[in-house]
């Protein structure tokens, strides 16, 4: 579905990604691990067209991508639910939702998906009038990714969903996320808790420094000893 | 909404103006009252001038300082359109400058209001350019140089008397004397606010289509625009060439109401005046725009009597006013019968309020 070949990203003279190579089959949760700084969120950004790959090429479903304006990138079908949740503060949860669903003209569709997504996270739906700014962390995230799904993708990437959520949160987050992916969408998780990404995910890639140094199925890298003492704290 | 509906809207409209504008100036077309003209003419201009700011500044959140500048371009332009087009295109207008008919200033005013607009629509997107990279006080102050340059333009502009005043052509003439074409007076009571309805209108519709949550998400989080697939570049550039073209027609407008056009009414001064209704009105809230570019032009008049402390008296309103409600008078939000009802409920439990028991 997704194909990553040797992208660089540079911003200014900071090169971020040298080389990043990596391969996503439809109906995956592949996760991208590593250490703050590692180039996780860049590399969502260059898929998604909101920083431009200096070489390497990036196709979705066979088509190039590569560095293509991000509204074409969205409407092709790949949805980014940004580092930092970014959901725009001083609109209600509805205009965000809505927001999400930008590059859609299908009315019907899209009142669909506004269901779908309230099913999903049904505390959106209980403040779905209230402005975005006075949720909680938790509430946030959730409507960040709500929001990204508005957008009907077959490809989600999500960026560190979990971050500064207390764990019980983080546990409903990682398990709406398995409900996500059954439900027939792709997913490419970014995250620094890499036992739960793994915990979920089917296959995974480690990145450090802008290199990718293993990818493996998810049970493989658990059981890495590498990985083990470099990510799990173990 | 039904046709009718809305057709009915526009013929309340332009009766309404016709109304107004046949009591104010009668069929001698002189209006009986030249200080209330003269009010009238600057509050719909302001309403113009800040609606379209407001488009900018209000919906996509950058901040130009440089409007004048377009209002500047649109003046200039439409002032020459009429008085060098004058023999060709519009012989029917009288070269003294003397009042003209409602019905025969209509093409004429049509034209010197699109070739203002233009002009400065073009120009809006050549300074919209930056816009895309710069945000903040950078562009606040790209545009405000941007509208200093075209000030200094103007003034080296020979053809139109840019160092003093413009008040039409020196043309030769038969009898050895010079003749003259003034600028000739189409602006009425009827145009400017027919175009300030216009403006309002064009400005709720983008605000309350698929593209007005755009714009608004252009200033909320550029990123977070992106990542939705909003082409925040076109946004970006669309509101300064919409915002510019209403301001350069204000300035067609303008020009030809003054029998004179001096490079004194574009000083930055100006520029911040609107700002002001921009950001007392609410940033982005069309109708508290609307009122606040009404207040604040009545208001210093309003306040003539008391003379001397005006100058004191008229900027303390000010920062009260943005003390009490940062926001602006309307924040976000639009004038609507709902925003009505809560205003008034909330002035009820004001005042229905018990006072607290120890
Ligand atoms: N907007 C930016 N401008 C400059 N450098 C950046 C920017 N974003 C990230 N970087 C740099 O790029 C590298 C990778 O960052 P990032 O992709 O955010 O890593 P991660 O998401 O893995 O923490 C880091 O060295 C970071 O400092
Ligand atoms: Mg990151």
């Amino acid at each position: 579905m997704l194909i990553l070949e040797n992208i660089e990203v540079s911003y200014g003279p900071i090169k971020a990604l040298k080389s990043v190579s990596l391969e996503i089959a439809a109906g995956e949760i592949v996760t991208l691990i590593g250490a703050n700084g590692a180039g996780k969120s860049t590399t969502l950004r260059a898929i998604s067209g909101l920083v431009p790959s200096q070489s390497g090429r990036i196709l979705f479903e066979g088509k190039e991508i590569t560095n293509k304006p991000a509204d074409q990138i969205v409407q092709l079908g790949v949805g980014h639910s940004p580092e930092g949740r970014r959901i725009f503060a001083n609109m209600s949860v509805r205009e965000n939702l809505e927001l999400g669903a930008y590059t859609r003209r299908d009315r019907a569709g899209i009142a669909e998906d506004l269901e779908r997504g309230l099913t999903l996270f049904p505390r959106l739906r209980e403040r779905i009038g209230q402005n975005a700014g006075t949720l909680s962390g938790g509430e946030q995230q959730m409507l960040a990714m709500a929001r990204a799904l508005m957008a009907r993708p077959r490809l989600l990437l999500l960026d560190e969903p979990s971050l500064g959520l207390a764990p019980f949160l983080v546990r409903d987050i990682f398990r709406i996320i398995q409900d996500i992916n059954q439900q027939g969408t792709t997913v490419l998780l970014v995250e620094q808790n890499a036992h739960l990404a793994l915990g979920i995910a089917h296959r995974g890639y480690v990145l450090e420094t802008g290199h990718i140094v293993m990818a493996d199925e998810a049970k493989a890298l658990l059981a890495n000893d590498d990985i083990k003492k470099a990510y799990l704290g173990e | 909404m039904p046709l009718w509906k809305r057709f009915g809207g526009i013929a309340l409209v332009f009766g309404l103006l016709l109304l107004l504008d046949h009591l104010l100036y009668g069929p001698s077309r002189v209006a009986h009252d030249q200080y209330k003209e003269d009010v009238l003419i600057r509050c719909g201009l302001a309403i113009i001038l800040a609606v379209s700011l407001n488009i900018v500044n209000g919906f996509t959140g950058q901040f130009s300082l440089g409007h004048i500048g377009f209002y500047m371009v649109g003046a200039y332009v439409g002032a020459a359109l009429s008085t060098y087009g004058h023999t060709h295109l519009f012989p029917q207008l009288p070269t003294d400058g003397s009042p003209v008919g409602l019905w025969t200033s209509a093409l004429p005013i049509l034209a010197v209001s699109l070739a203002g607009g233009l002009a400065a629509a073009a120009i809006g997107f050549l300074v919209g350019l930056p816009s895309l990279r710069l945000r903040g006080d950078y562009l606040a102050i790209i545009t405000l140089g941007f509208a200093q340059i075209i000030l200094v333009i103007v003034r080296n502009i020979k053809a139109v008397d840019g160092a003093t005043s413009f008040t039409g052509l020196p043309v030769a003439s038969q009898d050895q004397a010079l003749a003259h074409v003034a600028t000739p007076h189409l602006t009425s009571l009827f145009w400017v606010f027919l175009v300030a309805a216009l403006v309002i209108w064009v400005a709720y519709s983008l605000r309350f289509s698929v593209h007005g949550l755009a714009f608004l998400a252009v200033r909320e989080d550029e990123i977070a625009a992106e990542a939705m697939g909003i082409n925040t570049t076109r946004y970006k550039v669309l509101a300064f060439v919409l915002s510019a073209f209403f301001t350069g027609i204000a300035g067609a407008l303008f020009a030809h109401y003054q029998s004179s056009l001096s490079n004194e009414s574009f000083r930055f001064e100006r520029s911040i005046d609107v700002v002001v209704m921009v950001v007392l009105g609410g940033l982005g809230s069309i109708s508290g725009v609307t009122i606040a570019a009404v207040l604040l032009t009545i208001l210093p008049e309003a306040l003539r009597p008391i003379a001397q402390y005006r100058l004191v008296v008229y900027p303390l309103l000010l920062v009260i006013l943005m003390l009490t409600r940062p926001q602006g008078i309307f924040g976000r939000e639009e004038v609507s019968r709902a925003w009505l009802r809560g205003q008034l409920t909330s002035i009820a439990g004001w005042f229905s309020r018990r006072p607290d028991r120890v």
